[in-house]
């Protein structure tokens, strides 16, 4: 069974055909390209595959493509603005949040679930935010001091620092 | 990971999704999927339809009834963290949700998927059990209200019929809650409780308790309950109440904790849980 599902990713409007059993993961990556978003376990765990779905972190390899009809859509690739890295990439580069890489996308989009709730979240938000992402490299301290970057300079930026 | 081969359907209305049901015998509601999805893609389900209800709106959103809270179905963990409803009512509700998963999780999850699912390490259920919830059904011969004592039947069966649709949950009688909480102890890995204990307190003196995790579906704690209430909770008259939290009471074991070892905490939980609904 096939269905046609309007979708708005990172801004663009998409209309495509999809089956009842593709998975939103195999959408975005297989269809629009779009493989920053990263799958790792498959099986609703590690995060890699998060994403923003009408701004909330969501995991797209627990969801059906056929369920976004009508939805926003927010990857990785969607962050930056005219070349510039959106203040929690600019975080993991500077506080060296990744090692080989592979969780970081669905790192940031959860991290950007959790600012925009909690603006200026105490490690232990940040940790409890973060469960569902699993990095197996860096040991999270620096992904911590990442989100405390991206949490200082956005609030700087909003000028209540 | 694909599921087996499925159709998938998205009515309009909480009538058209019980005539989907009755004309798809083998097909089941979609809800936030967090528990279905995942054991599609095992291939350990393999309905031959899905009926999303996810965006019927009919069925979200939490509201007042004079002293009744009525949680839509559809709610999602993340929405119960966030109602001011429930912050302001019954703020356990929004304590037990965020012990829930992961972000992910509680912005997918929902407290009718969670209940209809009836997974015996699931969190909510016990809370609902402590807190007199009702759960109002429809289906093809029209309304149900069953009381949380009678819904969780066991392991993944509650009285739900094949062609049903749960559609609320009510909580009675909400201000004579004057004390309430839940306490998890989850797996580390899988973040499900190996126990977890909800324990209300009344203005009247009633003490209601119920434990889930260690159990094979979510079950009150009827010895506990009758040992305390009406006594005041002093530290040995909590102390001789959970040491009947294992009374009568059948433990599951598995890898993750013996039977033994579920039990054990089952009482030490129990007794931490009525400690802190005595203040
Ligand atoms: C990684 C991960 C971690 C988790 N950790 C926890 C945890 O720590 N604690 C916990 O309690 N849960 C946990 N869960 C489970 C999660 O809470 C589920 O989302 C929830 O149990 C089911 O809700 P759902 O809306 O996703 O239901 P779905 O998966 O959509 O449905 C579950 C079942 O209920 C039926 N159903 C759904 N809605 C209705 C309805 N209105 N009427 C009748 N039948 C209905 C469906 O047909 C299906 O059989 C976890 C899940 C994942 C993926
Ligand atoms: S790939 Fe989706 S949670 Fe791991
Ligand atoms: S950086 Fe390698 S898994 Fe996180």
């Amino acid at each position: 069974m096939k269905h046609e599902i309007t979708v708005t990713v990172n801004g663009t409007k998409h209309t495509a055909e999809v089956e009842s059993r593709a998975l939103l993961v195999h959408f975005i990556r297989d269809v629009l390209n779009l493989t920053g978003t990263h799958i790792g376990c498959d099986t609703s765990q590690c995060g890699a595959c998060t994403l923003l779905l009408n701004g909330q972190a969501v995991k797209s390899c627990t969801i059906l493509a056929a369920q976004v009809d009508g939805k926003e859509i927010t990857t990785i690739e969607g962050l930056a603005t005219d070349g510039n890295l959106h203040p929690v990439q600019e975080g993991f580069w500077q506080e060296h949040g990744l090692q080989c890489g592979f969780c970081t996308p669905g790192m940031i989009m959860s991290s950007v679930d959790l600012l925009g709730r909690i603006p200026n979240p105490d490690e232990q938000q940040i940790r409890h935010n973060l469960e569902g992402n699993l990095c197996r490299c860096t040991g999270y301290q620096n992904i911590v001091k990442s989100v405390q970057f991206a949490s200082k300079k956005m609030s700087g930026a909003a000028g209540d620092d | 990971m694909y599921p087996a081969e499925f159709d998938y359907h998205r009515p309009g209305s909480v009538a058209d999704a019980i005539k989907l049901l009755q004309d798809n015998p083998e097909a089941k509601l979609l809800a936030g999927g967090h528990s279905l999805l995942p054991v599609m893609k095992l291939r350990l389900a393999q309905p031959t339809a899905l009926i999303d209800i996810s965006s019927l709106s009919e069925l979200s959103g939490v509201s007042e009834d004079g002293d009744a809270l009525v949680i839509g179905a559809n709610t999602t963990y993340h929405d119960l963290m966030n109602s001011s409803v429930i912050k302001n009512k019954l703020p356990v509700l929004a304590e037990a949700s965020d012990l829930v998963g992961d972000v992910q999780v509680r912005n997918k999850g929902t407290i009718g998927g969670a209940a209809a699912h009836a997974d015996p390490a699931s969190d909510l259920p016990a809370v609902l059990l402590a807190l007199n919830a009702e759960f109002k059904t429809v289906g093809p011969s029209g309304e149900k209200t069953h009381k949380a004592t009678d819904f969780f039947v066991d392991m993944f069966t509650t009285t739900l019929e094949p062609e049903e649709v749960l559609t609320e949950i009510r909580i009675p009688d909400v201000s004579s809650v004057a004390s309430a909480t839940y306490l998890k102890f989850a797996h580390p890995a899988s973040g499900y409780a190996i126990v977890g204990i909800a324990a209300v307190k009344t203005g009247s003196g009633e003490v209601r308790a119920a434990v889930t995790g260690s159990v094979p579906i979510a079950v009150r704690l009827s010895a506990v309950e009758s040992e305390i209430s009406g006594k005041d909770l002093s530290d040995d008259n909590i102390a001789a109440a959970a040491e009947k939290a294992t009374e009568g009471m059948d433990f599951v074991g598995d890898i993750h904790a013996s039977d033994e070892y579920r039990a054990h905490l089952t009482k030490v939980y129990t007794k931490r849980a009525l400690k802190k609904i005595a203040g």
